[in-house]
C-alpha cells in the first residue's frame, strides 16, 4: 500500500472576503510552498475592499463587534494544531487567543475609557467620544502574536485593515479563521509578499488613512514610508522593537481612533 | 442701519516699544536681523522685531534644554501655582493685551475683549490644575513630560494659540521655544513679559520671532523633543515629511473647510446668527469657520434673505471701535489670497452678493461676502480661503447633505442646525469631523478638545485630551 498523498494547501491573498491569487500572477517560494506575491494593483484592490467594508463594520454596535472578535479567538483556538504544524510554539497559539479575547472586550469599553463629558464653561452639553480613523495600511511582524496584535486593536474600534506580511503560510491561515469568524469580508484583508515592495503604495495612498509600521525592521525603509504618509497626513504608529508577550496599553487601539467633540446649547 | 458714533477703545492703556529682542533665557536678546510689523487697520508700523536665525533658534532650544532639567523636577504643585500666577496676570492685564491684539491683527476689539483673552486666561487657568494631577489623566501612573517642545503658531488668534501651545506644555514639566506668526509678534512678546512678572523660571519660555524659516530651524533642531503646529495643511505635510523618522512627537492643527448644514427644521433666525458668527467671526480667518453653507433646498430662497439682511447690518471697520463686527484682513497677502478665490469663484460661474459698506481707504478690508450657485466642484468649496467668504451649496436630503460636508479631504469642524434631536445626533456620528457644533457654532473651552480628522491634522488642544501631546 502506497502512502496516502498528502493534500497541500494554496496560499492565496485574502481580499474582501475571497482568496484570489495576485492579478499580477506571481507567486514566491516559502518553505517550499508557493504563496502569491502581492503586487501594487493588489494593494489597490485591498484598499478598495477595506474601504467599501468600513462604513458598515463603523456602525456595527461595539456589542457585536466584540462578539466577532472573540469569534476569532474561539476559531484560532479550534485551529492550535494548524498553526503548531506551521512552526508557531503552543504558547504562542496561547498568548493570540489570549490577546484576541482581551481585545474583544475593549470593544464597548475603549469609549468610556478615553471619553469625555466636558464641564465647558456655559450652557452647553459637550462630550468626546473616540471614532475609528478609517482605514489602515498595516505592515505585520511575521509571527502569529504579533500579527494578532496589530490586527485586532485596529478592527476592534471600527476600522478596517489591508495587512501586508512576509509570512504568508501563518497569516493567511489567520485568513481562513477571519473567513470563518463572522469578520465581514474586507474588513482584514491580508497580501502577502516584499513590504518594500507593496507598502510604498499603501503609505502614499490617497484613501488609507493611518499606517502601521510595527513589523517593519529596515528604519530606513519605515522612515520613506513615514514621510510618503504624511502627503496626506496619515497617522502612523511606529513602536519600534516591540515585546509582544507585555501588556499593550491603549496605544494599538488609540493610535487609529479619532477624537469628536459635540457641543449643544442647553435651555428650555 | 443705525448710524453709531463712534466708540474707540483707547490705544493709550498699551505702550508698545519701537523694537523688541527674542525672548531667550528670560532675556530680550538681538536677534540675527529684524523685521517691522504693522497694524494692518491702518498700515501704520507698530514695531520693529527680531527675526530670528539658526543660531538665534540654537540659542533658544539650548536655554529651554538648561531649564527642562529643574523644571520637570519641580513638583507639580509648584509648576501649577506659577501657571496659576500666568493666567491671573493675564486676567489683570486683559485690557492692555487686547488692544495690542486688536492692534497687530486687526481683529475687532469686542472679540479680542471678550472672546480671545478670556479664552486665554482660562486656557492657562485649567492646565494649571492638571500639573499636579497628571497621574489621574488617563495616560499612566507616571506620566513624564517630554523635554524641549517647538511651537510655531498662526498670526489668526495671536496670543490664544499661545496660550494653547503653552499650558499645557508647562503643565506636563515640558521647556518651550514659540515662534509666533510673521505678522503678529507682539502679544507672544507682552507674554514674555508677563512670564518675567510671574517669575517663572529662565529658559522655561522662550519667544523666537521670525519668519517661515525661523520655524522651520525651530521644528527641525535636532535636540527639540516635540513639535506642534497650528497652521496651513500645506506647511503641516512639510513639517511631518521633516520629522518623519525622528522620533519626535508631532501634533498639526491644520486647515479646513467645514461645512455648516441647516435643516429645513432649523429656527431660521438662530441658524443665521450661527452661520454669521462661523464665517464673519475674525474676518474668517478661522481654521475651522464654517465656510460651506449647506442649506436645504425648500428652505433655502427664504434663509438667503435672512442671511441677506443680517449681514447688511454687520459693521465693518476700525477695530479699536467697540461698535465694530468685522475688522481688518490680517495682511496684504491675505487679502490678495482672498480676492483671487473669490475672483475665481466669479470665473466659474458663482454668483457673488456683499452688502452694501464702505471700506476704510488704507489698511486690508474685504467685505462680508456670500457665493450662491456654488457646487462642490468650484474651488471656491473646496479650498480654504480663510476669510470672510461663504460658499452656498443646497442639499435635499440628510444622506445628501452628509455626502457633501465629507467630501473635503479636510475634517476639522462642522455645524447643525435642526429641531429634531434624533436627526442631529445621526448626522454628527457621520460627520468626519474632530468638532461637531449643533445648533451653535465657534464655541471655544478650555475643557473641550480641539482638532482635526483627515489633512486638519492630528492630536487634540484642549481637555484631558490636550495633555497627551505632551506626555510620554
Amino acid at each position: 500500500m502506497p502512502e496516502r498523498l498528502h493534500v497541500r494547501k494554496t496560499y492565496k491573498l485574502y481580499v474582501g472576503g475571497a482568496f484570489p491569487r495576485s492579478e499580477s500572477g506571481r507567486t514566491y517560494l516559502v518553505d517550499g510552498d508557493n504563496a502569491a506575491l502581492a503586487s501594487r494593483k493588489d494593494a489597490r484592490d485591498a484598499v478598495v475592499a477595506a474601504r467599501k467594508a468600513q462604513p458598515k463594520w463603523a456602525a456595527a454596535t461595539a456589542y457585536n463587534r466584540g462578539q466577532v472578535v472573540y469569534r476569532i479567538a474561539e476559531m484560532v483556538e479550534a485551529r492550535r494544531a494548524e498553526f503548531k504544524s506551521l512552526g508557531v510554539p503552543g504558547k504562542e497559539v496561547d498568548a493570540a487567543v489570549d490577546r484576541l479575547v482581551w481585545y474583544a472586550g475593549w470593544s464597548d469599553k475603549i469609549a468610556q475609557v478615553i471619553g469625555n463629558a466636558n464641564p465647558v464653561a456655559g450652557p452647553y452639553f459637550n462630550l468626546t467620544a473616540p471614532e475609528p480613523t478609517g482605514v489602515v495600511g498595516v505592515v505585520a511582524p511575521a509571527s502569529l502574536l504579533g500579527l494578532v496584535s496589530v490586527v485586532a486593536p485596529a478592527i476592534v474600534t471600527g476600522n478596517t485593515v489591508v495587512v501586508l506580511t512576509a509570512a504568508p503560510q501563518v497569516a493567511i491561515t489567520l485568513a481562513e479563521v477571519l473567513a470563518t469568524s463572522d469578520v465581514p469580508g474586507g474588513v482584514v484583508n491580508v497580501l502577502t509578499g516584499h513590504a518594500a515592495e507593496t507598502a510604498p503604495w499603501l503609505a502614499s495612498h490617497d484613501d488609507v488613512n493611518g499606517l502601521d509600521l510595527t513589523g517593519i525592521e529596515d528604519a530606513e525603509l519605515a522612515t520613506e514610508l513615514e514621510r510618503a504618509a504624511a502627503g496626506t497626513l496619515k497617522r502612523v504608529r511606529r513602536p519600534g522593537v516591540t515585546d509582544f508577550t507585555a501588556d499593550p496599553g491603549l496605544a494599538p487601539m488609540t493610535a487609529f481612533l479619532e477624537t469628536k467633540t459635540v457641543w449643544h446649547p442647553k435651555g428650555f | 442701519m443705525f448710524d453709531y458714533a463712534p466708540a474707540p477703545e483707547s490705544r493709550s492703556v498699551v505702550s508698545i516699544a519701537p523694537s523688541y529682542g527674542l525672548f531667550i533665557d528670560g532675556s530680550f536678546v538681538e536677534g540675527k536681523g529684524t523685521f517691522k510689523t504693522i497694524n494692518p487697520a491702518t498700515e501704520e508700523v507698530l514695531a520693529e522685531v527680531a527675526l530670528g536665525g539658526p543660531e538665534d533658534v540654537d540659542r533658544a532650544v539650548a536655554a529651554a534644554r538648561r531649564a527642562f532639567q529643574s523644571w520637570s523636577a519641580l513638583p507639580g504643585s509648584e509648576r501649577a501655582k506659577y501657571l496659576f500666577r500666568i493666567a491671573r496676570i493675564i486676567q489683570e492685564r486683559s485690557r492692555e493685551l487686547a488692544v495690542l491684539e486688536s492692534l497687530d491683527n486687526g481683529k475687532p476689539i469686542r472679540e479680542s475683549r471678550d472672546v480671545d483673552l478670556p479664552l486665554v486666561a482660562a486656557h492657562f487657568f485649567y492646565y494649571a490644575g492638571w500639573a499636579d494631577k497628571l497621574a489621574y489623566a488617563g495616560f499612566g501612573p507616571d506620566p513624564r513630560p517630554l523635554g524641549v517642545a517647538g511651537q510655531v503658531i498662526p498670526w489668526n488668534f495671536p496670543l490664544l494659540m499661545l496660550a494653547w501651545k503653552i499650558a499645557p506644555a508647562l503643565a506636563a514639566g515640558n521647556t518651550v521655544v514659540l515662534k509666533p506668526a510673521e505678522t503678529t509678534p507682539l502679544s507672544a512678546l507682552f507674554f514674555a513679559d508677563v512670564c518675567r512678572q510671574a517669575e517663572l523660571p529662565q529658559g522655561v519660555v522662550n519667544i523666537v520671532t521670525g519668519a517661515g524659516d525661523t520655524g522651520r530651524y525651530l521644528v527641525e533642531h535636532p535636540d527639540v523633543n516635540k513639535v506642534a503646529f497650528t497652521g496651513s495643511t500645506e506647511v503641516g505635510r512639510q513639517i511631518a515629511r521633516s520629522v518623519a523618522g525622528t522620533g519626535k512627537k508631532l501634533t498639526l492643527e491644520l486647515g479646513g473647510k467645514a461645512a455648516n448644514i441647516v435643516f429645513d427644521d432649523a429656527p431660521i433666525d438662530q441658524a443665521v446668527e450661527g452661520i454669521v458668527n462661523g464665517i464673519f467671526f475674525n474676518q474668517g480667518h478661522v481654521c475651522c469657520a464654517g465656510s460651506r453653507l449647506l442649506v436645504q433646498e425648500s428652505i433655502a430662497e427664504e434663509l438667503l434673505g435672512s442671511l441677506k439682511r443680517r449681514m447688511s447690518t454687520l459693521r465693518v471697520g476700525d477695530p479699536l471701535d467697540k461698535n465694530t463686527d468685522v475688522g481688518a484682513i490680517n495682511s496684504a497677502a491675505q487679502l490678495a489670497r482672498i480676492t483671487e478665490l473669490s475672483e475665481i469663484g466669479d470665473q466659474e460661474g458663482a454668483e457673488r452678493w456683499s452688502p452694501e459698506c464702505q471700506l476704510p481707504d488704507r489698511g486690508f478690508w474685504f467685505a462680508p461676502t456670500i457665493f450662491t450657485g456654488v457646487t462642490q466642484a468650484h474651488r471656491i468649496a473646496r479650498e480654504e480661503i480663510f476669510g470672510p467668504v461663504l460658499s452656498v451649496l443646497t442639499f435635499r436630503t440628510p444622506d445628501e447633505a452628509i455626502e457633501k460636508a465629507n467630501n473635503t479631504p479636510y475634517g476639522l469642524s462642522a455645524g447643525i442646525w435642526s429641531d429634531k434631536g434624533s436627526r442631529i445626533l445621526a448626522v454628527a456620528d457621520q460627520l468626519r469631523a474632530g468638532v461637531v457644533w449643533a445648533n451653535t457654532f465657534n464655541k471655544f473651552d478650555p475643557t473641550s478638545p480641539f482638532g482635526g480628522y483627515k489633512e486638519s491634522g492630528y492630536g487634540r488642544e484642549g481637555g484631558r485630551h490636550g495633555l497627551e501631546a505632551y506626555l510620554a
